[in-house]
């Protein structure tokens, strides 16, 4: 006697793969670049004219320091999801489709991870 | 059954755009161009971490005059896709979808970007910079 469900069958299957992962965390980091985007656009317009010194000092303080990072990391993730369904839905050719996606995540990553650390350098006095 | 010559409805050559379609494209070009864009945020942290000769050309090409007009239009794309993902968020309550009300959201979001942008460069100049 087979006790499982037709539901095992239909898991997976749909054009999301993984059900609402990818739109609900698209929204989440829709709704954490709110503040961080203006916040981030206006303060560095302030500091527009402060310099060298100036400059590493504002982006160096806590939280500053805190806040770019996680605009960084937010808007990153962010773009990958979208650039992922623009993929998605342009590119025809499977292959091809698939190795956009994995080299759009892949430098997302590694551009993320550069603004973060170029972050930490300057908070840090490196 | 042959699917690959049936006759074609009027494609998007044929059609005038409505305002409501050119902002729902103009949403996911200008999110391409954000990205392209988080290129120069990128670059110009790792300049300021580099010290003062990097920081100091990272200035000084972005505050040429291409460098400024891709600014500038980057601070545009950047706002309309700000005011239009609020937009976005809102029909996600399922709300807003009635055709005047996407009509006048839309108008909403394009003035507001305008208005944003502007703010900012006001800023900017204001205090100095670019």
């Amino acid at each position: 006697m087979n006790m499982r469900t037709p539901v095992k069958d239909a898991r997976g299957l749909g054009s999301a793969k993984d059900g609402v992962h990818h739109w609900w965390l698209q929204r989440v980091t829709a709704v954490a670049l709110i503040p961080l985007v203006l916040w981030f656009a206006f303060s560095l317009a302030v500091h527009a004219g402060s310099g060298y010194e100036g400059m590493r000092a504002w982006v160096g303080s806590p939280f500053t320091a805190g806040a770019v990072i996680l605009l960084v990391a937010t808007a990153f993730y962010h773009a990958q999801l979208g650039l992922q369904v623009v993929l998605e839905d342009y590119v025809g050719n499977k292959a091809l489709q698939v190795a956009g996606i994995v080299a759009v995540k892949f430098l997302a990553a590694v551009l993320a991870l550069t603004g973060i650390l170029a972050v930490l350098s300057i908070a840090f006095g490196g | 059954m042959p699917t690959d010559n049936r006759p074609l409805s009027p494609h998007l050559q044929i059609y005038r755009l409505p305002f409501i379609v050119v902002l729902s494209i103009t949403h996911r070009i200008a999110g391409v161009a954000n990205a392209v864009g988080s290129l120069l945020v990128v670059y110009w942290l790792v300049a300021l971490a580099s010290g003062p000769e990097a920081f100091a050309t990272a200035q000084a090409v972005l505050g040429s005059i291409p460098g400024l007009i891709i600014l500038f239009g980057f601070s545009l794309g950047l706002f309309y896709h700000f005011g239009n993902g609020i937009r976005h968020l809102f029909w996600d309550t399922g709300r807003g979808f009635e055709l005047h009300t996407a009509h006048r959201s839309g108008q909403v979001v394009v003035a507001g970007a305008v208005v944003l942008t502007l703010l900012v460069w006001i800023v900017a100049l204001a205090t100095g910079g670019a």
